[in-house]
């Protein structure tokens, strides 16, 4: 290699050295703001040490604890517990939840926190995993049988 | 060791090189596609949680890893002509962006209508579904940078930095699931370990990757032929090739 593309190849990567090092250091110093939601425990615990307001508006990620979905018979408002490894955060909402909604699935809320460990929420979005698998080998491998929503209530 | 390169960057050996890569890129292209989307729309077992809306991973998933691979094709060209000089590289850069900004397109479109009936929004600002939309923005500013120039060697120095520059992007979209708490699920099949996807869900998504990279491969060979063409079309190799394939 002439000197002359050395001195070009040394300058680009130097640009690009730089601009990574830049770039790293921004995504860092903002690491927390690009989550897109706390964990119950984070919310409980607080997150580099820094609890939640009661009051500030949030988005809590957790898995709904099996036996803890409390549907109101005569109207859309259901209320859940969430959980990721220690804390339980409780979640009450108003409204349609999506297909995806079951217990012990990931979900993502958006809310306000009112209470310590209590949250209003205005919108429930589902969190699939990344595992895909057909039903008669989910029902072997993890014991889920996969009913419809709409036919949870009725089969109890 | 690489002397056996070095004629390719001449015009006419790029563009007889290109002439006899094509069929080969765009009939296995075709039948990659064709078998893996038949093979994963119509026979792969539909999904334990998702049922048959998980069938759109056959195109997402493809156009998504592909709009990061022809984002690295397209630097990788750029690097070669910022250090060597050597404008046929430009030329594939060009030829390469506006397929890869198609495939992020493709990803980011398929991608909101799987999440709306599964997530239950088109949209979140999640790291990963900002950082591929980054990606979308930083093929567009290659292209307008380029075209922006008069002077090709000095668009393709300008296009060429930018795109080098974005790459920093790459590893940020790979990653973003893993590092930041995402709606977006982890990676199923990019990963060292096992994919956590059934085989025969497994087989076709892998064909349909296979083929999808060929069709950018196709896509891009031929619009750097024509881009040749165009450029040195008063040059003696570019009437002699038109008359010879008969367009002129």
């Amino acid at each position: 290699m002439n000197p002359r593309r050395q001195k070009r190849l040394m300058g680009i990567s130097a640009i690009v050295l730089l601009v990574a090092a830049a770039v790293w250091m921004m995504l860092t110093a903002l690491s927390e703001n690009i989550d897109h939601f706390y964990t119950p425990s984070e919310i409980v615990e607080g997150k580099n040490g820094a609890m939640p307001q009661v009051g500030q508006r949030l988005r809590i990620g957790g898995m709904v604890v099996p036996g803890t979905v409390n549907r109101d018979p005569d109207t859309l408002a259901v209320s859940f517990d969430l959980v990721d490894v220690g804390p339980i955060v409780t979640v009450s909402y108003n409204g349609i939840l999506p297909d995806l909604f079951r217990e012990g699935q990931g979900i993502v809320a958006t809310g306000r926190l009112t209470e310590f460990d209590f949250i209003v929420a205005e919108e429930v979005l589902a969190k699939h995993d990344e595992e895909y698998m057909p039903p008669e080998l989910a029902e072997k491998m993890k014991g889920i049988k996969h009913v419809k929503p709409q036919n949870i209530g009725a089969g109890q | 060791m690489w002397k056996w390169l070095h004629p390719y960057a001449k015009s006419e050996s790029a563009y007889q090189l290109c002439t006899t890569l094509v069929p080969w890129f765009s009939i296995s292209a075709i039948l990659a596609l064709s078998i893996g989307t038949v093979w994963g729309l119509g026979f792969a077992p539909a999904d334990y949680q998702q049922g048959d809306s998980f069938r759109i991973i056959y195109i997402h998933v493809p156009s998504a890893i592909l709009s990061m691979g022809a984002y690295a094709g397209m630097a990788i060209a750029a690097f070669i002509g910022l250090v060597w000089q050597i404008k046929t590289a430009y030329m594939g850069m060009m030829a390469i962006a506006p397929v890869g900004a198609v495939m992020t397109f493709i990803a980011l479109f398929t991608g909101a209508a799987w999440g709306k009936p599964m997530w239950g929004t088109w949209w979140v600002w999640d790291a990963r579904l900002t950082s591929e939309l980054v990606l979308l923005f930083l093929y567009l500013g290659v292209i307008a940078l380029y075209k922006s120039f008069d002077d090709k060697i000095q668009a393709g120095k300008a296009a060429g930095v930018m795109a080098l520059v974005g790459v920093i992007n790459l590893p940020i979209i790979h990653y973003s699931v893993e590092w930041w708490n995402t709606l977006h699920q982890g990676a199923t099949i990019s990963k060292f370990e096992k994919p956590s996807i059934a085989s025969e869900m497994l087989w076709p998504l892998l064909i349909n990757l296979f083929g999808t990279g060929l069709l950018v491969g196709a896509l891009s060979i031929k619009r750097l032929q024509n881009e040749l063409l165009r450029r040195e079309i008063h040059r003696p190799w570019a009437i002699k090739t038109l008359i010879r394939e008969g367009k002129a």
